[in-house]
């Protein structure tokens, strides 16, 4: 069973979400993924989206939900330099409708208190927090933060699970950004299939703070599998980072909204 | 059957791999149906003893390396006396090609010594290995920190040195679009996808690119080895194609 935390529209062709969706599931039958968490519009994304952007966005991903649910879960977009907007949009889309985590991404620096409200109203409904980090040595974007920031705003809410997205891409870095704070789990999409990433990751962390995703269509789903189904851990670790870790996060919402995981 | 024309041995230098040793790395290549495995040192990247690192290149090779693994050696033309590195390389290692390394060696592709290079290689036969990045700019360390190889000056080359067989690995952005399609028509150039991304690669790839001038690599130890053979799966290919992919290509190249 794999579920990939980490999916967009980038790459799949198609001119509607339904068509981007079919060709996205295609790929997924492929590589045996069963389920997928989609979350940003259609390519480009903005890096600092208006209200009127995010209501587009996510409305192209609740689109592609419709007839998928059985393959795909959605997260919310939302930006917290609009923080009541974002508050609204987050009943509209989780609250009252059907997706089921928080996508952060780098509009604002994540250890900024505007994020508290967002962290709060996500965990009242258990919706799973995805926040984006990287630690580029060719320099982050403003709004960019890195692994260590990720962990202010994770000190601060020490009772709610969350995400911190790439493990910082430099996984050595971000690996020991976060490992002190329990409730930090690790996505480890979107970066190179270096050797030795989720071996060192189980070795510091465990295998139930790791999620495996992929980060595709940019990236392909086949290196971002290579780290978890190449790596030197047991087959029960593999499970876990595969799918099982996810699924558990998502249980209590899924639960509370019905859906058959 | 797989011939994997992009493996390292030798440690990198910033980190221990699994598989950084040669008996490990042979398990995991055979377990996966590698029968030939294009092998460069690490050591390579970034020593000045150039003639120590091939040395022990050929040597690691022939008494460990199970008949499985084919040095390609080290050349650096901006060190003096570059030519002697080749020579041995060919006449005293006997290594069918050389692998470069011009972002970590400090040159451009429009030196005249790189041009003097490919030239002496072709006089010898050699297939040439051109390693456009080792890993991602975002994660180097940052004090060696180095860009992706400009791979524009090739297309001037290509028509001053006929019978140059070049392989262009670890490609991420460059060459783009056109530029790609006409390194492959204009030369005998090909091209690995160890860094090639995006869902379906390599279908994509080869409406670029002719088939036949594609070439299995995985650019393990440093990166999984499964991430090579995860991409031929993922997209769909005639069986031909994936034939051509996995060996067919890499033999008739290294066996004109
Ligand atoms: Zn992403």
């Amino acid at each position: 069973m794999i579920w990939d935390l980490h999916v967009h529209f980038s790459n799949f062709e198609g001119r509607t979400p339904h068509e981007k969706m079919a060709n996205a599931v295609k790929f997924a039958d492929r590589m045996a993924i069963e389920r997928f968490m989609l979350y940003l519009g259609f390519p480009p994304h903005p890096e600092d989206p208006t209200p009127e952007e995010l209501t587009k966005i996510n409305n192209q991903v609740l689109e592609a939900l419709q007839h998928w649910h059985h393959r795909a879960f959605g997260f919310v977009y939302l930006n917290p330099n609009h923080l009541e907007f974002s508050l609204k949009e987050f009943d509209r889309c989780v609250r009252d409708g059907p997706m089921v985590g928080v996508k952060l991404w780098i509009a604002r620096k994540c250890n900024t208190p505007e994020l508290d409200p967002i962290v709060e109203r996500a965990a009242s409904v258990n919706a799973v927090i995805f926040q984006h980090t990287w630690v580029k040595v060719t320099g982050n974007r403003p709004g960019e933060c890195t692994p260590s920031e990720f962990a202010e705003l994770a000190a601060r809410h020490p009772d709610i699970p969350i995400i911190c997205g790439h493990t910082g891409g430099d996984w050595e870095h971000g690996i020991r950004a976060v490992r002190a704070h329990k409730n930090v789990s690790i996505g480890i999409a979107g970066s190179d299939p270096t050797n030795g990433f989720v071996e060192t990751a189980v070795r510091e962390l465990g295998p139930q703070r790791i999620i495996y995703g992929s980060d595709a269509g940019g990236r392909s789903f086949a290196s971002q599998l290579a780290k978890v189904q190449g790596a030197n851990i047991s087959d029960e670790a593999k499970k876990l980072i595969l799918g099982e870790n996810l699924k558990r996060m998502l249980a209590p919402i899924l639960k509370r909204k019905g859906f058959e995981a | 059957m797989i011939i994997d024309t992009n493996v390292y041995v030798s440690r990198w230098p910033f980190r221990r791999l699994p598989g950084d040793e040669i008996p490990e790395l042979l398990a995991k290549l055979r377990s996966h149906g590698v029968s030939q495995a294009w092998a460069g040192s690490f050591d390579g990247v970034l020593h000045e003893d150039v003639a120590a690192v091939n040395e022990r290149l050929a040597e690691s090779c022939r008494t460990l390396g199970q008949g499985l693994l084919i040095p390609f050696g080290t050349v650096n033309p901006m060190l003096p006396d570059w030519q002697e590195d080749l020579r041995r390389c060919q006449e005293n290692l006997k290594m069918p090609g050389i692998r470069l390394h011009p972002s970590y060696h400090g040159y451009t592709l429009d030196d005249q010594r790189f041009f003097d290079l490919l030239r002496q290689a072709v006089e010898k036969k050699m297939v040439v290995q051109l390693a456009l990045n080792m890993e991602d700019e975002r994660t180097q360390h940052s004090l060696a920190r180095v860009s992706e190889v400009d791979t524009a000056p090739i297309l001037r080359l290509l028509p001053k040195v006929p019978g140059l067989r070049l392989v262009i690995q670890n490609r991420r952005r460059k060459p783009s679009g056109k530029l790609l399609g006409r390194l492959s028509y204009h030369g005998e150039v090909y091209f690995d996808f160890a860094m090639l991304e995006g869902v379906g690669g390599i279908a994509r790839f080869i409406e670029e690119v002719p088939g036949d001038r594609l070439l299995f690599g995985s650019h393990y130890p440093l990166f999984y080895f499964e991430s090579a053979l995860l991409k031929v799966k993922e997209s769909e290919l005639s069986k031909a194609q994936r034939d051509a992919i996995f060996n067919g290509n890499a033999r008739l190249l290294l066996e004109p």
